[in-house]
């Protein structure tokens, strides 16, 4: 019991960034009608805005220590993080909390990146077929990473997890069971409380104002919004900037669990599409379940027991359960009918 | 018609003969050393010779493979008689003198292996074929050694291995031209065995996440012995794919498995990645049946210890070498190191340093560059000086035996590079086998032309 619940717990946490992704992607696709093969990327730019910031505020100045030595018996090099000097102590503060300060400057980066993708490139292809959609962000995607590889080279960032969240929370006596029975480390738990707060926002936004109405609204039949006098190409490059901001927090937050290096959104991409693909197309609830259901599975199936009965079972779960749930209901668990179908 | 009419005497048949055995057999051996020249691969012919490092600088041991890097470099500039000479000063034989290999100035190409057997082997391919390196050094991995190794064997080009630690290197899949310096999982368990069964005691049981490739499975198969023969029991072993990322979902099933001993057998990145997320997921801090819960990493290196930070401290594991150490070869090769890097070097550095060294004096020893000469110059080869005490290169199965280096991480570092100790030396005699145990063929001397 308490390792299903732990287990359950991991499910829940990984859901939660496939989750955050196929959101964005099913966004983008629910509105656009673009399948956007670079939205893994998004994921990983987002990833690297809190590289970058911490780079920036770890930069260090190096003074040489003529009057110590070093254990090798060279002159000292000391160095200081430049946040120290301009800010003090606070600067040590924003040191060891810079994934989450970096959010502030994931979201403006991420719009920005976002609208500039759409009205730069995207939008010219909304008329194309899907494949051709899928071979320019493809494109896209591949130069993205080439860019971050350039400035960031080949191997991962690690991250820290703040000091006030590192080490595992009690879980189990948080319900009720033995103390010690089911523990889970607090940066997992952030990230899980994280993604859903961040799925409700976007569902909010969508359901409860004006302008979500709208954007459903041309979702459901674009042409008939834009009939009414509504510009609802600009909501959708909004939304599309949106879409880029929710692949980019789910970035974010995710590299103390995970350190980024510029293939990130391409191994996050190809899951995701199967969630999207899964959940069904163009649907948001679908997603959702679609990325915590597969994150469960993948969990369960690298239990011990379960790789006992079927050896390497963890490696193929995703691939599996997508082969089986298409063949058993075609348009995923929530897709509705006519979407890519025609 | 006689003989003696035509001029022709026994004697002189004789005289004739001998000169014509000489001239067209035997002379090159007797009189003309490095006469070989032609008909090996990449002989070298000019007034400088090409080494082949092939390390990675992508993938899971990326880290180890940029330390590996700067440590060839500085054995090159070495051996060309630039800087402060490192540790051939330290070093038990006399041949090198600044002076490049057989006179000739040392030059070298890099490959990226990118921790890929595969993309190992190209980049192999490539040095030797293209830019005619006369031996390869580098690894980081055990499948990248193995299966460059083989390639080496093939072509005629002698590999120095670096880093790998898998038994099967000089094991199962040993090769007459492959040579390895650094130690393996083998003679990690024995080391490592003793030392856990005194700090946790005998009743203790051990659970194994295992990198999925042949270092991975021979190292836990040794530490698995080491421990089982300390009275411990191996509560489950579990292969993670190389480059997984987060094991969240391979170290969530620990906690409840009775286990209170978590055993990564990981390295590189895949180690900090699997060390810092158990530490995350509280395992340091918790209690199981009645004990605290421990973690070892057998096989541990100091970029490995900066990598995971704190996660690393009291951590058992252990080491080919490390910079602390006080003997003279590696007090000058931190020094020499350290001066030009700014930072200490890993084992890794070390090994490849060592190897680079090591290969050119057997040449010069043997006088040529002819592998099968070479090969027989490091065969049974004893030195010292070299960082590792009295070391012999194994000519059986071209293993070399040193002391193992048991290390823990530091619970209250003195300074960023000061993360690990050396806590006990399991002696040279002690981690010696019979290279029965792990079968395989050197295979053949003859020079393959690549």
């Amino acid at each position: 019991m308490d390792a299903i619940l732990a287990q359950l717990l991991n499910g829940l946490d990984k859901g939660g960034a496939y989750a955050l992704i196929a959101l964005g992607l099913t966004l983008v696709f629910g509105t656009l009608g673009v399948v956007n093969f670079a939205h893994g990327a998004l994921f990983m730019l987002g990833a690297f805005c809190a590289v970058a910031f911490r780079a920036f505020i770890t930069m260090e100045t190096v003074t040489i220590d003529e009057t110590q030595l070093s254990p090798w018996g060279s002159p000292l090099e000391v160095r200081t993080p430049m946040a120290e000097q301009w800010f003090g102590e606070w600067g040590a503060v924003m040191v060891d909390y810079s994934v989450p300060i970096s959010i502030l400057v994931a979201i403006p980066v991420m719009l920005l990146i976002g609208i500039a993708m759409e009205r730069g490139l995207i939008k010219h292809f909304y008329k194309r077929t899907h494949a051709e959609q899928i071979l320019v962000t493809f494109g896209l995607a591949i130069v993205l990473q080439e860019l971050v590889k350039t400035f960031f080279g080949p191997n991962p960032w690690p991250q820290p997890v703040p000091a006030d969240f590192r080490g595992a929370a009690d879980v189990g006596a948080w319900i009720g069971l033995q103390a010690g029975a089911v523990t889970y480390p607090l940066w997992r738990l952030v990230y899980l409380l994280f993604s859903v707060v961040v799925i409700g926002a976007v569902f909010a936004f969508l359901r409860f104002t004006t302008f979500g109405m709208v954007v459903r609204a041309g979702m459901a039949d674009r042409e008939t919004v834009g009939l009414l006098g509504i510009n609802i190409d600009r909501r959708f490059t909004i939304m599309f900037g949106i879409a880029a901001v929710v692949a980019g927090l789910a970035g974010v937050m995710y590299t103390p669990l995970l350190p980024p290096n510029y293939h990130l959104g391409m191994d996050f991409l190809v899951l995701s599409f199967v969630v999207v693909v899964v959940g069904g197309m163009g649907s948001l609830p679908g997603a959702v379940a679609a990325g915590f259901l597969l994150g469960i599975l993948q969990s369960f199936a690298s239990m011990t027991q379960v790789k006992a009965l079927i050896p390497g079972i963890d490696q193929i779960i995703i691939y599996l359960v997508a082969v089986i749930i298409l063949l058993v209901m075609p348009r995923g668990l929530l897709g509705r009918r006519g979407v890519m179908e025609g | 018609m006689s003989f003696k009419k035509r001029g022709i005497s026994r004697r002189s048949v004789m005289k004739t003969g001998l000169a014509g055995i000489l001239a067209t057999g035997v002379s090159p051996m007797m009189f003309s050393r490095g006469a070989w020249g032609q008909e090996f691969c990449n002989a070298p012919t000019g007034d400088t010779v090409t080494l082949g490092f092939n390390v990675p600088l992508t993938g899971a041991y990326a880290d180890e493979g940029a330390d590996e890097l700067r440590a060839f470099e500085l054995a090159v500039e070495h051996l060309n008689g630039e800087g402060d000479g490192g540790m051939i000063p330290t070093f038990s034989s006399d041949t090198l003198t600044g002076n490049g290999i057989l006179g000739k100035r040392v030059e070298f190409v890099t490959g990226d292996t990118q921790t890929q057997s595969d993309a190992a082997r190209d980049s192999a391919r490539r040095m030797v074929e293209r830019d005619g390196a006369v031996m390869i050094s580098g690894g980081s991995s055990s499948g990248v050694a193995i299966a460059v190794q083989g390639l080496c064997q093939e072509m005629g080009v002698i590999f120095m291995a670096a880093l790998t630690h898998s038994n099967d290197t000089t094991g199962k899949d040993k090769r007459r031209y492959g040579f390895r310096h650094f130690f393996n999982a083998y003679q990690t368990g024995v080391g490592l065995g003793p030392q856990l069964g005194a700090a946790y005691g005998p009743d203790r049981r051990a659970y194994h996440l295992t990198a999925d490739y042949t270092w991975g499975w021979t190292t836990e198969e040794s530490v698995m012995a080491a421990t089982e023969a300390q009275g411990w029991e191996t509560v489950e072993t579990v292969r993670t794919p190389v480059g997984a990322g987060d094991f969240s979902q391979y170290i969530t099933p620990v906690l409840n498995s009775g286990a209170d001993v978590l055993i990564l057998n990981h390295y590189g990145f895949d180690g900090i990645n699997s060390l810092t997320q158990a530490v995350q997921f509280g395992l340091k801090d918790r209690q199981a049946n009645g004990k605290d819960f421990k973690i070892v990493l057998p096989l541990v290196s100091d970029l490995m210890a900066a990598g995971a930070g704190d996660a690393m401290q009291e951590v058992y594991g252990t080491s080919n070498w490390y910079w602390s150490l006080q003997d003279e070869g590696s007090k000058a090769f931190t020094a020499s190191f350290g001066a030009k890097y700014g930072q200490p070097p890993s084992q890794a550095a070390h090994t490849s340093y060592v190897q680079t060294l090591l290969y050119a004096d057997a040449v010069e020893r043997a006088g040529t560059f002819y592998p099968p000469e070479v090969i027989r110059a490091l065969e049974d080869y004893e030195f010292d000086g070299l960082g590792n005490g009295p070391t012999l290169y194994r000519g059986s199965d071209h293993q070399c035996f040193k002391d193992v280096y048991v290390v823990q991480g530091k619970a209250e570092p003195s300074n960023q590079f000061d993360l690990l100790e050396v806590v006990n030396t399991a002696s040279r005699d002690s981690v010696t086998y019979d290279p029965a145990i792990f079968g395989g063929e050197l295979g053949p001397y003859d020079p393959g032309m690549c």
